[in-house]
């Protein structure tokens, strides 16, 4: 283990905040600046921190190469079945007024049906952010 | 902030922009390119601010000065930090920029004046969206959110699947993936063992390796 003693603790103090704020840009998207890009990407730049401080591979134990591979599918499987959801309740693709009763409050479902997209971003990004910092930095070993 | 305040911080930050991308073609060490390619992304970032387009703003602090920096430093780490002599001159490129610059500013000359209410990209849907995406979509007050996710949610679509697609495309490029179960090295074939690493499997085949060459000699003495 190596002396960077303010680097290591920082890390770990700083990395929950870092996550939170991520959700707040991302629930914060319909209020003001933000959304599931930004989002994901701050959510990926907490554990790119982790791997440049604490090292790759203790990096590759708290998020698995395989889970952020994952992740990258699993955003898009999300927005396309917002979109498949809308069209199966009678509406067009992504048209998300038909995902709740639309003849009652179509916003309500438009509400939602942005929730569900950003968050299939949010999923995408950032699966593909860690899944691209892995590929980079794996190519040599970053010891610590 | 009054109009002349923006003018003096839009030159500000322009002549910060110029000064950085000439730094950028000046320097020769890569590490310190990669730097200010960095701080010209939150140069940019500012710009865009300046312009109310924070969204943009965000995602290319974000993504320009963060990511990117991490990625292109992962690179540095591999390729080194010295960038070589050019072998060829530079006037035939410099003077393709020149044109091509001259050409954009010139362009510029028929752009609308930034900001008119009369221009022609808010005659068409922008008036619409800020008119009814509040009855719509809902109440949501940051209109860019109800064209991003909702209104052109086919857009935003194509570009998740686009970065998914980046993915892909760099994993197979750069993933070291899994082991096959066989592989063909020096005239025959070497199982791979379960748990085996790639490391443990290139030590074993250069042994094998030096083990025939040492056998190879030994014939070769016999005949001498």
């Amino acid at each position: 283990m190596d002396d960077r003693v303010i680097l290591r603790v920082g890390t770990k103090v700083l990395s929950p905040f870092i996550l939170l704020f991520a959700l707040y840009v991302q629930f914060h998207g319909d209020y003001g600046p933000g959304g599931g890009f930004q989002a994901g990407v701050i959510f990926a730049a907490v554990f790119v921190l982790y791997a440049l401080v604490f090292g790759l591979e203790r990096a590759m134990k708290v998020m698995p190469a395989k889970v952020a591979y994952a992740c990258g599918a699993l955003g898009v499987a999300l927005y396309l079945g917002v979109g498949y959801l809308s069209m199966f309740r009678g509406g067009e693709f992504l048209n998300y007024s038909y995902l709740f009763d639309p003849e009652h409050d179509p916003t309500h479902g438009q509400h939602y049906g942005i929730i569900g997209v950003e968050l299939g971003v949010l999923v995408t990004v950032f699966g593909v952010m860690v899944a691209l910092f892995y590929a980079f930095a794996g190519r040599r070993r970053i010891d610590t | 902030m009054t109009e002349s305040m923006v003018q003096i911080v839009d030159v500000v930050l322009l002549v910060l922009l110029a000064i950085t991308g000439i730094a950028v073609i000046r320097t020769r060490n890569l590490f310190v390119a990669v730097m200010l390619a960095g701080i010209y992304s939150l140069i940019s970032a500012g710009l865009f601010v300046v312009m109310d387009a924070v969204d943009v703003a965000f995602t290319e602090a974000a993504v320009g000065a963060g990511i990117s920096t991490v990625l292109l430093l992962c690179t540095l780490a591999l390729v080194g930090y010295k960038e070589s002599k050019p072998q060829h001159t530079t006037i035939l490129p410099l003077f393709i920029v020149i044109v091509t610059g001259g050409v954009l500013v010139y362009g510029t000359a028929e752009i609308p004046p930034f900001g008119e209410p009369d221009n022609p990209a808010h005659q068409n849907v922008a008036a619409h969206y800020i008119h009814d995406s509040g009855d719509e979509i809902g109440h949501i007050p940051n209109v860019v959110t109800s064209v991003l996710a909702s209104y052109r949610g086919y857009d935003t679509m194509g570009e998740t699947a686009v970065i998914f697609t980046a993915m892909v495309g760099v994993l197979l490029l750069l993933s070291r993936g899994s082991l096959p179960k066989r592989v063909y090295h020096a005239g025959h074939w070497h199982k791979v063992k379960r748990g085996m690493t790639r490391e443990d499997l290139i030590a074993e085949m250069e042994d094998e390796e030096a083990h025939d060459s040492t056998v190879v000699g030994g014939e070769g003495e016999e005949d001498g």
